[in-house]
């Protein structure tokens, strides 16, 4: 499974097409990806638990896409909010 | 960047376009031909020295000019509706582009590999080159590599404005705090135009579009450079 994950970053381009969005309105495509990403950046991914030799592949993923969909402003303020602790979203 | 005096859509430069081409060809044909049997019609009615009248009704007639309205609607809709699902076919993209609308300039973000961004701003009048295009020109051109699919995703920091660039075929709305998808692929090497879409304030026509699409090789030369230069 870690392969397969290993396999599309090394080859990745762009964000694929989402089966789960397959219309116009990308924001909740941006927005997943990016919850997603902090979900499971602070149960798994954490700098801590990877020198372990958990697999952040999954993290790695997640980051990429975000990164690639989201508009930077967007990112920056939620990286503000998070620190904040005033993110909306359930992290 | 359309010619003077030019009456019809400008060349295109991606697939679908040229089908909406070929369409608008075919659908502007049709009602041509509707308006000038009409128009011969209404002046030989109005015209004529002769009257009749003996004819009550006629039954082949009305299922002729019934039945024949029916086959044209059929002959229009079908290759609109083809064209339609084209538009909506999924495609894989290889780049994903934001176009960020501000008032009033437009900013674009190549963010897949590094966080690439940069504004683009109207070239004034005052500030052309000879051989510049007024009102169309940037500082800073959204280049893309040609024949290569690519996703556009165009969002506004204020205020509503709309990314069109007519040759690729794309006209999108720039929502604030919602991101709009729209894809093309350059088929050809060149230079598109467009300009902003949506009424967004004072300058409203002064926020031009410029697509560049180029071989991949000079996309990857002008990315570094534009990595560097930042």
């Amino acid at each position: 499974m870690a392969d397969v994950i290993d396999d599309k970053i090394k080859n990745y381009r762009t964000a694929p097409f989402d089966a789960r969005f397959p219309n116009t309105n990308q924001t909740r495509n941006c927005f997943q990806n990016y919850l997603v990403y902090f979900l499971s950046d602070f149960h798994r991914c954490n700098k801590v638990l990877s020198g372990k030799g958990q697999d952040s592949s999954p993290c790695e993923w997640y980051q990429r896409v975000y990164k690639s969909l989201c508009p930077m402003s967007w990112v920056e303020k939620w990286d503000g909010q998070i620190e904040d602790g005033s993110f909306p979203g359930k992290i | 960047m359309a010619h003077p005096t030019q009456l019809g859509f400008k060349d295109a430069a991606m697939p679908v376009m040229e089908e909406l081409l070929h369409f608008h060809d075919h659908a502007l044909m049709i009602v041509l031909l509707i308006s000038t049997l009409v128009l011969y019609i209404i002046t030989a009615m109005v015209s004529t020295k002769l009257t009749n009248k003996y004819i009550l009704d006629s039954q082949e007639i009305e299922i002729v000019w019934t039945i024949l309205p029916a086959v044209i609607l059929v002959l229009i809709a079908l290759p609109s509706l083809r064209i339609l699902y084209l538009m909506d076919e999924i495609n894989d993209p290889h780049l994903t582009i934001k176009a960020m609308g501000h008032q009033w300039y437009w900013s674009y973000e190549y963010t897949d590999y590094e966080n690439l961004g940069f504004d683009s701003y109207m070239v004034p009048t005052q500030d052309l080159a000879p051989g510049q295009f007024r009102l169309l020109e940037t500082d800073h051109r959204m280049v893309v590599p040609m024949e290569s699919p690519v996703r556009v995703l165009v969002s506004a920091e204020d205020v509503l404005h709309s990314w069109a660039v007519p040759s690729l075929g794309v006209k999108m709305d720039a929502v604030p705090g919602r991101l709009n998808q729209a894809a093309f692929i350059a088929s050809r090497p060149g230079v598109f135009y467009g300009q902003c879409s949506e009424i967004c304030g004072a300058n409203h026509s002064f926020m031009p579009i410029v697509v560049e699409a180029v071989p991949l090789e000079h996309f990857e030369n002008w990315s570094s450079l534009m990595l560097e230069d930042a």
